[in-house]
């Protein structure tokens, strides 16, 4: 069941314009993110997603309105591409009070259910069989929204996966599992812990649709899942897709990835999705002064987000109460 | 009233909540079309038909997570996770996900879930097939747990957790299922209050679910020789009504517990600690607890039954209270 589902390429324009605002704006918000924690400037712990940006921007372009979509602790990309404002994504990761959560969830778990981002979850695979229960409710609720859950390649061999996968089949819940193959396992490259190379191969066990996509071209990502909605819109249930690309930087801030062989960092790199965008954009004979302005207009709104949230107050310890139960 | 046995509490509540509320679904390993392994959800299936009623792979990761997903977007599944003992499969999706969904989203999320299982010993299942998991969850902010003991209450207290906005573990007991009561009680029971079953003025008894009736029969003996001993079912394990324990042993001095499980980290030790921090001076001695051994339940029907809480020992702790 896998095949190799191919970018339009010629389709770009202000479609890939908007794209490319959303990497870079993923991409500018974790760059911050990274610096702040390098300054020591705030606590715990983060994953950062820089070369992954075009399978969270592709994947949510094709999703509308009541659709959800839940995530990983490598979430910040995915909740900004369903739309989270970025001071209020950098003011959870720095524990203010007007944080998406409260200060409540910090880096590992942003959640905006106002935009269908219904939550980052930071046990591997605890978040697939969530997926499955929000499609499961648009079956029995007789509506037309999807569910879309991001996970890593590691999350491939953990059971909550594999149940999950089992029971989308066959309830044919209208879920789309996306695994963004970054090529490492917190530390391990999956190729150590996997038996197999395509980790979409595992759709066929469970009888659904295993696509291979360049997770690096975003419209090759976009085109892949917009196929995989339309499935699960129509009623014939989840795809699997499985996003080839890399993670640029290491598993957690704590983590230099010393263990990458050398070159291969350059290598991808060199592939770098805004890299390719942009060269995919100028191709199409987009005027490189509008992706400057661009780049401008997000360097700005992500500076601008970040003093912001700084300057908002730290939650009242009191409401460390609150919500637990209703 | 009409009595009925303890598992037709449990279907009728299903079927009531049901009947008053679409959003109400109830999924499991063969809750469907087999009724239930305890037989507990008959005849649902067909009443309320598979949209409603599913059976699901044996797959207890995926139903809890699924019954989340589904409560999320504002349903109400009630899931069987059958033998209690299961739950440690899908342990991360009760303890890190439904516990804490709508906390770490600083209530974004509300997660109605009920999530039925089966608790309790004396039948010969094995240490993988008899325990009581309260315990397992009582250090978990987040989840409400409630043990009924008579069909009455299995009955309120299956209702009222279908209804309540949080996740409710709801434990039912294997060898409770068979014994008969009314519907419905004058008072019908409800999350976090305990009931006085039996009054009393020398002693207070606690106990839940199995031990609760041999508390009953243990206060019974009692009487005969003179002492009288007050009964107490604290029906929720969280939120635990403290105050109705308390009032009684303003009374009675003496507190027994009688519970299916080992001491450490039990609902019984909990309940003991904040009654001697806060009401020290209320004792005329020490509080005690009668529970299950520190071993594994075993199989042979011999050792289990003397792993179990005997009406014999419950005597004997409470004589030992008494004599203090």
């Amino acid at each position: 069941m896998t095949a190799h589902a191919a970018g339009p390429g010629r389709d770009a324009g202000e479609l890939g314009l908007g794209y490319f605002e959303q990497m870079l704006r993923i991409r500018a918000l974790e760059d911050e993110v990274q610096r702040m924690f390098t300054q020591g400037l705030v606590r715990g712990t983060t994953h950062l997603c820089q070369g992954q940006e075009a399978v969270a921007v592709g994947v949510c372009a094709a999703l509308m309105q009541g659709d959800t979509m839940t995530c990983t602790y490598r979430g910040h990309g995915a909740v900004l591409a369903m739309g989270a404002q970025p001071d209020a994504v950098f003011g959870e990761i720095m524990g203010k009070a007007k944080g998406l959560c409260g200060g409540k969830g910090g880096s590992m778990h942003l959640t905006d259910v106002s935009i269908g981002a219904y939550g980052s979850f930071a046990v591997v695979g605890a978040h697939l069989p969530i997926a499955v229960g929000l499609a499961f409710a648009s079956r029995y609720l007789e509506d037309d929204f999807v569910s879309v859950c991001f996970f890593g390649d590691g999350t491939t061999n953990i059971g909550a996966f594999h149940e999950a996968m089992n029971l989308a089949s066959v309830w044919k819940t209208p879920t789309i599992f996306v695994c963004e193959n970054n090529l490492y396992g917190e530390y391990s490259p999956y190729r150590s812990t996997t038996p197999i190379e395509r980790l979409a191969d595992r759709a066929a066990s469970y009888r659904m649709p295993g696509v291979v996509v360049d997770g690096n071209d975003v419209f090759a990502v976009h085109a892949t899942a917009q196929a995989a909605v339309e499935r699960a819109r129509s009623g014939l249930g989840p795809t699997l897709i499985e996003a080839l690309t890399y993670r640029q930087v290491g598993h957690s801030r704590s983590d230099p990835a010393k263990y990458r062989p050398a070159g291969e960092l350059e290598e991808w790199v060199a592939r770098d999705p805004l890299v390719l965008l942009e060269r995919q954009l100028l191709e199409s004979g987009l005027d490189p002064s509008r992706l400057q302005q661009v780049q401008d207009a997000v360097t700005g709104e992500i500076s601008d987000a970040l003093e912001r949230a700084k300057s908002w107050p730290e939650p009242d310890v009191e409401t460390r109460f609150d919500n637990v139960l209703i | 009233m009409t009595s009925v046995t303890y598992r037709q509490a449990v279907a009728r509540a299903l079927a009531d909540e049901m009947e008053a509320d679409d959003s109400v679904l109830l999924f499991g390993e063969d809750v469907g079309a087999a009724g239930g392994v305890f037989k507990a959800t008959e005849g649902l299936q067909e009443r309320f038909g598979p949209r409603r009623v599913l059976d699901t792979p044996i797959s207890e990761q995926a139903i809890v997570g699924c019954a989340i997903g589904a409560a999320a977007r504002g349903l109400k599944p009630v899931i069987e996770i059958m033998f209690a003992d299961f739950a440690g499969v899908c342990f991360d999706q009760i303890a890190n996900e439904l516990a804490k969904y709508r906390y770490m989203t600083n209530g974004q999320v509300s997660v109605g879930v009920t999530v039925r299982m089966a608790n309790g010993a004396g039948g010969g299942f094995g240490a993988q097939h008899s325990q009581s998991v309260e315990n397992w969850f009582l250090n978990i902010p987040g989840l409400k747990i409630v043990a009924p003991s008579t069909p009455a209450d299995a009955y309120s207290l299956l209702r009222e957790a279908i209804r309540d906005p949080n996740p409710v573990l709801y434990l039912e007991h294997k060898h409770l299922y068979n014994i008969t009561g009314p519907l419905e009680g004058h008072d019908p029971a409800t999350i976090g209050q305990a009931k006085l079953v039996r009054d009393g003025s020398d002693l207070t008894l606690v106990a839940s679910q199995l031990m609760l009736h041999r508390a009953l029969e243990t206060a019974a003996v009692l009487a005969e020789q003179g002492i009288s001993a007050e009964v107490i079912d604290p029906r929720t394990m969280v939120p635990f009504d403290l105050e109705t324990v308390a009032n009684s042993v303003v009374k009675t001095k003496r507190l027994l517990c009688v519970q299916e499980c080992s001491f450490g980290g039990s609902w019984g030790a909990t309940m003991i600690a904040a009654l001697v921090g806060s009401r020290f001076e209320d004792f005329d001695a020490p509080p005690l607890i009668v529970g299950g051994d520190e071993t594994p339940i075993p199989f042979a029907a011999d050792l289990e039954a003397a792993w179990l809480p005997s009406p014999e020992r419950i005597l004997e702790a409470a004589r030992l209270t008494m004599a203090y």
